[in-house]
C-alpha cells in the first residue's frame, strides 16, 4: 500500500526449503503484489486443504457433461468406417434422415457429389452423425445410411508401413491436412517419403559417429513402446445448443476457453457469442484438449436441428477414437568416457501416431544429461490407425523408457552406481537432491548386483528421472470479487479436471485476504468468466495462481481505500489480518470483514489480473504459451519382485520425489503424483491397444480386454515434494501432472533388470515378455 | 426371461412377457417407492439416471467391468449397468444419493474428503458405495480387505492409495493394518 511496497526491486525466497532458503532480488512491476513468503511463514498456502468440490463428488451431486439435460435435447450417434482404408464414392443420408425420431444428419467426411471422393483411413473413423430423439433411435437410423465404399489396401503396423511398397496413408498433397498428435504443429510435407515423414531433428551433430567410435564405452539398443489409451472415466461428451445466433455448449474438455475459440472460428461467429461450460470433468490426460470432430459434429447437428444435441461416446468409441499415446521404436546409443562423462548420444527414433503426425519421443534424450555431441533424428511413420494425441508427458514418457535404461546399462558397464553416474552427468541441483532424498527413503543401499538371490522370486531396485518444461499460459486471467455482504468470489474459466485447481485458487485468495478457503466461493469452468488456461501441459497452476493472487491483492487495496475513506484515514495505515481490518496504532478502530465490505459504495467490487510474464522473463514464448526458465525435475525409485517361473512382475514400492516449485496444497499434489505413478506402472506392465492385423480393428476396446492396473496391484507409494522457490511469479508455483508419469516405466524396467539380470526393452512388460527374456538367459546358462 | 422358451425356440406366450414398449415398474429407491415406465431392456443404471433423475450413479464402461455404477440391492453391491430395472422386484435400491442421511455424510464420505480420495470424481460414487458396504459387513477392515472390496473398480486418476488410507482411518486404533 505504501511507498516501499511499490518499489521496483523486491527480495524473494530462493532455493530448496529443506536445505535452508536464501533470497533473490527481482525487479518487478508496481502492478505486482509484494513477494510471497515461503510456505513456512504462510497460513494456508502449503497446508493440506480439503478439495473444494470433494463433497459434491462423494455425494454424487457433482454434475458432469454426461449429466446435462435440456428440454428438447436430441441425442447424437456416429457412424464409423468399418474399413481401415477406403474411398467413399457416395453417401446417401435420405433414408436415415427420414427415419422415426431423427431430426438431422451430417456428413463428416465431406463426401459431397461435387468434391473428389473422400477417403477414410482407419477403422472407426467418423463418417456420419445423426441426431434423434433418443440415442437408440439415432443408432437404429445409422443402419439406414447408405455408403458406397471402395476398399483400398492398408497397413497398420509401422514396420511394414515404412517399406517402399507399403500402401500410403497420405500423398504429398494430403499430408498437410493430417491431424497433429503433438509437436510440431504442422507437418514438414517436404520430408514425406511413402509413409515416413522425416527424418528431422533439431539436434544434428555430424561428429557424433566419430565420437561414438572413439568413446571408451558404448551402450545402446532398440527400445519399443506400445500404444496406450487414455481411458478417461467420463467419456468424451458435449451438449451443444444454438439459441438464435449464440452457441451454448457444455463439454467435458481440458480447455473450455480454447474450445470457444475453435467453435467461433469454425462457425465464423464472434467469441462473445460462444459460451462453453464444464462443471465437473471426468478426467482428460491429454485426450480432451481440443474441440475435435465430434464437437463440431454436435454443434453442427444442433444448428441443423434447431435443438440442443448431446453426443457422448460409448466406451468402445472412447477406446478406439478419442486419441492415444503414440508408439515408438528408438535406436539409442550412448558413448561414455571411463569417468562416466558422456561423449556422444545418438538417437534414431520412429513414432507411430496412426494417421496423425507428431509422434516424437520428446527431448529427454537430448536434454536430461550434459553431452556436447548429440544427434537425434526422428521420423513419424503413418499407419491406417486412429490418430494419437497428447497423453500425460507426451514423447518424454516414451523417451525416458529408452534413455533411462541406457543410462542404467552404462552405469553397470562402467562399474558405477546409477546414482553416482547421474551425479556426474546431470547438472540439475534439484534432481541431485531428489536422488539423495529418494535413495534414503527407499533404502538404495540394499541394492545388490543384478540377478542375484536364491529361489524363483527375485527382488530389484531401480531409479529413473524425468524432465519436463515449466510451461505457462500467458492468455490467462482471474477475477476476484467482493460483494457488499462480505462474500468473496474467485472467477476464471479455468476448468478442474480432477487436479483440484479450484482448491488452490481458494487458498491463494484466502491467504491474501486473511480469510479461510471455504469463505471463498470458487466459480470456474465457464467462459463467461475471465479466460483461464488449459488443463494440460502441467501449466494450469503456474498460469492461474499468480493472477488469482494479484487480483486478490488489488481487491484488498480497493477495500482498504473504501474503509479509509469511510474512516477518513490514510489507507496506508490500515492493516488486514485474520478477517479484520484495523487502524495501525489505534486498537479501538477495527472492523470485521463483513463490516468493511458494507462500506462499499456499490453492491460489488472486482479486480481482474492477467498472467504477467515471469519476473525476469521467460526462456521462450510462442503465441499464448511460454516456457519458464526453471524445469520440473523428478526422480522415481521402484522396488519390484519378479517371479521367474510365471513371469509376473509385482511393483512393491515406489518413491516419487518431485519438484513443482511452491506446493500450494501438498495433499492434492500427492494425489496427482500417485496418479502419475500408477498410470506409469500400468503402462509399464499391462496396457496395450491391440489391433486385428487382418482388418485393422481394435480388438480390446473395453475395460475387460484392455488391462488396467487395479487396486490389488497398487504398491506403496511415497511422495516426497520439494519446496523449490525461484521468485518467478506472484505465486512461484508450477505443475506436476506430467513429470510424475514420465519416469515410472523406466524406473520399473531398471528395477526388473536389477532383479533378473535381463534387460527388457519393450513395453508392456507382460509375463510373456519376461519369460521370453528369461528364456534367452537360461540359454546362456548364467 | 424364460430360459426354457428360449431353448425350444418357440415364441413364448407366457403371461409374464412384457415389452418391447415401456412397461410400468415400481422400484424402492433410497427409501421411497418410485413408479416409472421403462422399456424392458432398460438397465437399473439407465433407470436411475433417466426417469428417476438420480445422476450420481455413473456409467463408464457399460460392461460390468469398472464398477463406477455400483449401487446396493438390499445392501449388497451390484453393477447397475448389468441388471435390468424390471428384474429388481421388491429389492431395496440404495444409490449414492441415498447414502447420506438427513444431510449428514456417511463416514466413508467424510473419510474420502479428509484423505483426498477424490480426483476427477467420476468413479467416486461407485467406490464410496463399495467401501460403505464393506464397512457395514466389517467395521474394521484391513488394507487387504479394502483392496479386495475395491478390486473391481477402475479409477484412472489413481485415487486407490488415498481410498485405502481413508478406509484405514475408519478402522480405528487397533484396526487391522492401522499404522502400517
Amino acid at each position: 500500500m505504501d511507498g516501499d511496497r511499490r518499489g521496483r526491486r523486491e527480495r524473494f525466497p530462493y532455493g530448496l526449503a529443506h536445505l535452508g532458503l536464501g533470497e533473490v532480488e527481482r525487479e518487478i512491476s508496481p502492478e505486482e503484489p509484494p513477494p510471497l513468503a515461503a510456505n513456512e511463514g504462510l497460513r494456508l498456502i502449503g497446508k493440506d486443504t480439503r478439495r473444494w468440490d470433494a463433497r459434491a463428488k462423494v455425494t454424487g451431486e457433482a454434475r458432469y457433461t454426461v449429466d446435462v439435460d435440456m428440454a428438447g435435447m436430441l441425442h447424437a450417434a456416429v457412424l464409423r468406417s468399418p474399413f481401415a482404408h477406403a474411398r467413399i464414392l457416395s453417401i446417401d443420408l435420405s433414408a436415415a434422415e427420414n427415419a422415426p425420431g431423427v431430426h438431422a444428419g451430417i456428413d463428416l467426411v465431406g463426401a459431397a457429389a461435387d468434391r473428389p471422393p473422400a477417403v477414410v483411413r482407419y477403422v472407426g473413423q467418423p463418417v456420419v452423425a445423426l441426431a434423434a430423439e433418443s440415442r437408440v433411435l439415432a443408432e437404429e437410423a445409422l443402419r439406414l445410411v447408405e455408403i458406397d465404399y471402395q476398399e483400398l489396401p492398408f497397413v497398420i503396423d509401422p514396420e511394414p508401413a515404412g517399406r517402399p511398397d507399403a500402401p500410403v496413408v497420405y500423398d504429398l498433397s494430403e499430408v498437410a491436412d493430417a491431424p497433429s498428435a503433438g509437436l510440431p504443429a504442422t507437418p514438414r510435407a517436404e520430408l514425406l517419403l511413402g509413409n515416413v515423414l522425416g527424418p528431422g531433428g533439431e539436434h544434428e551433430s555430424s561428429d557424433v559417429t566419430a565420437a561414438l567410435e572413439q568413446a571408451d564405452t558404448v551402450v545402446g539398443g532398440t527400445y519399443r513402446t506400445q500404444v496406450q489409451t487414455h481411458c478417461c472415466m467420463e467419456p468424451h461428451a458435449i451438449v451443444a445448443s444454438w439459441r438464435k445466433d449464440c452457441l451454448d455448449v457444455w463439454m467435458s474438455t481440458q480447455f473450455i476457453a480454447g474450445v470457444r475459440v475453435e467453435l467461433a472460428e469454425y462457425f465464423g461467429i464472434p467469441l462473445s457469442r460462444v459460451r462453453v461450460r464444464a462443471a465437473a470433468i471426468g478426467g482428460g490426460f491429454g485426450s480432451k484438449s481440443r474441440l475435435g470432430l465430434y464437437g463440431r459434429a454436435a454443434a453442427g447437428l444442433s444448428r441443423l436441428a434447431r435443438a440442443p444435441v448431446r453426443l457422448v461416446y460409448r466406451r468402445d468409441e472412447e477406446q478406439i477414437d478419442s486419441g492415444n499415446r503414440s508408439s515408438s521404436e528408438q535406436h539409442l546409443r550412448i558413448g561414455a568416457n571411463r569417468d562416466g562423462t558422456l561423449a556422444a548420444i545418438s538417437l534414431v527414433s520412429y513414432g507411430n501416431a496412426g494417421i496423425a503426425f507428431g509422434a516424437g519421443v520428446g527431448f529427454i534424450a537430448t536434454g536430461l544429461y550434459r553431452c556436447d555431441r548429440v544427434a537425434a533424428l526422428h521420423s513419424d511413420v503413418f499407419t491406417h490407425t486412429a490418430p494419437s494425441c497428447a497423453m500425460r508427458g507426451p514423447g518424454n514418457t516414451q523417451g525416458a523408457f529408452a534413455l533411462e535404461q541406457c543410462i542404467d546399462e552404462l552405469a553397470e558397464r562402467l562399474g558405477m552406481d546409477p546414482l553416482d553416474l547421474r551425479d556426474r552427468i546431470d547438472q540439475s541441483t534439484v534432481r541431485r537432491e531428489e536422488r539423495r532424498l529418494g535413495a534414503e527413503r527407499i533404502g538404495w543401499h540394499r541394492r545388490s548386483g543384478p540377478g542375484r538371490g536364491a529361489g524363483p522370486i527375485k527382488h530389484g531396485l531401480g531409479v529413473a528421472q524425468s524432465l519436463w518444461p515449466a510451461l505457462v499460459q500467458t492468455n490467462a486471467a482471474c477475477e476476484v470479487r467482493l460483494w457488499r455482504d462480505g462474500v468473496v468470489e474467485v472467477l476464471s474459466s479455468v476448468q478442474d479436471i480432477g487436479t483440484g485447481v479450484g482448491t488452490t485458487l481458494a487458498q491463494v485468495v484466502a491467504e491474501e485476504l486473511g480469510l479461510e478457503p471455504d469463505q471463498v466461493r470458487v466459480r470456474i469452468g465457464d467462459t463467461e468468466y475471465p479466460s483461464g488456461p488449459p488443463s494440460y501441459g502441467s501449466r494450469t497452476t503456474a498460469s492461474i495462481t499468480p493472477p488469482a493472487r494479484t487480483a486478490a491483492w488489488r481487491l484488498q487495496e480497493s477495500l482498504l481505500r473504501a474503509v479509509a475513506a469511510a474512516w477518513q484515514v490514510d489507507a496506508a495505515d490500515l492493516v488486514l489480518e485474520q478477517g479484520r481490518i484495523r487502524l495501525r496504532g489505534d486498537p479501538d478502530r477495527r472492523i470485521s470483514w463483513r463490516e468493511a465490505a458494507a462500506t462499499l459504495r456499490t453492491d460489488r467490487i472486482s479486480a481482474v489480473a492477467d498472467r504477467t510474464d515471469d519476473y525476469g522473463g521467460f526462456r521462450s514464448r510462442a503465441g499464448d504459451a511460454a516456457v519458464a526458465r526453471g524445469e520440473l525435475g523428478g526422480v522415481q525409485f521402484a522396488e519390484v519382485e519378479v517371479d521367474t517361473e510365471t513371469g509376473f512382475i509385482r511393483v512393491q514400492r515406489v518413491v516419487a520425489v518431485q519438484d513443482c516449485g511452491r506446493p500450494i496444497n501438498p495433499r492434492q499434489v500427492e494425489s496427482q503424483v500417485q496418479g502419475g505413478v500408477l498410470m506409469g506402472i500400468s503402462y509399464a506392465l499391462l496396457e496395450e491397444r491391440i489391433l486385428d492385423p487382418r482388418t485393422g480393428r481394435v480388438l480390446n476396446p473395453n475395460f475387460v480386454d484392455y488391462k488396467l492396473l487395479g487396486a490389488g496391484e497398487v504398491p506403496e507409494i511415497d511422495v516426497i515434494l520439494l519446496e523449490n522457490y525461484q521468485g518467478l511469479s506472484a505465486s512461484d508455483a508450477y505443475g506436476v501432472a506430467e513429470p510424475s508419469n514420465i519416469p515410472t516405466a523406466a524406473a520399473v524396467a531398471n528395477a526388473v533388470y536389477n532383479a533378473i539380470g535381463v534387460r527388457i526393452r519393450s513395453l508392456p512388460m507382460t509375463p510373456a515378455t519376461v519369460l521370453r527374456a528369461l528364456g534367452s538367459l537360461s540359454g546362456e546358462d548364467r | 426371461m424364460d430360459v426354457a422358451d428360449q431353448r425350444t425356440g418357440e415364441r413364448p406366450e407366457a403371461a409374464g412377457l412384457v415389452g418391447p414398449g415401456p412397461v410400468p415398474v415400481a422400484l424402492r429407491v433410497n427409501g421411497e417407492l418410485r413408479r416409472i415406465a421403462v422399456e424392458p431392456r432398460t438397465t437399473l443404471a439407465e433407470a436411475l439416471r433417466g426417469p428417476l433423475g438420480l445422476k450420481g450413479t455413473k456409467l463408464a464402461c457399460d460392461h460390468g467391468a469398472c464398477s463406477a455404477c455400483s449401487v446396493w440391492l438390499d445392501g449388497r453391491v451390484v453393477a447397475s449397468c448389468s441388471i435390468l430395472a424390471i428384474e429388481i422386484g421388491d429389492r431395496e435400491v440404495t444409490s449414492i444419493e441415498g447414502l447420506a442421511s438427513y444431510g449428514a455424510l456417511h463416514p466413508v464420505q467424510e473419510a474420502f474428503i479428509a484423505h483426498d480420495a477424490v480426483q476427477c470424481g467420476f468413479c467416486t460414487p461407485g467406490l464410496v458405495m463399495s467401501c460403505a458396504a464393506l464397512l457395514a459387513s466389517n467395521p474394521r477392515p484391513g488394507p487387504d480387505q479394502v483392496r479386495a472390496a475395491i478390486s473391481g473398480h477402475v479409477c484412472r486418476c489413481g485415487t486407490y492409495p488415498h481410498v485405502i488410507r481413508a478406509m484405514r482411518s475408519l478402522a480405528g486404533p487397533g484396526g487391522a493394518g492401522h499404522g502400517r
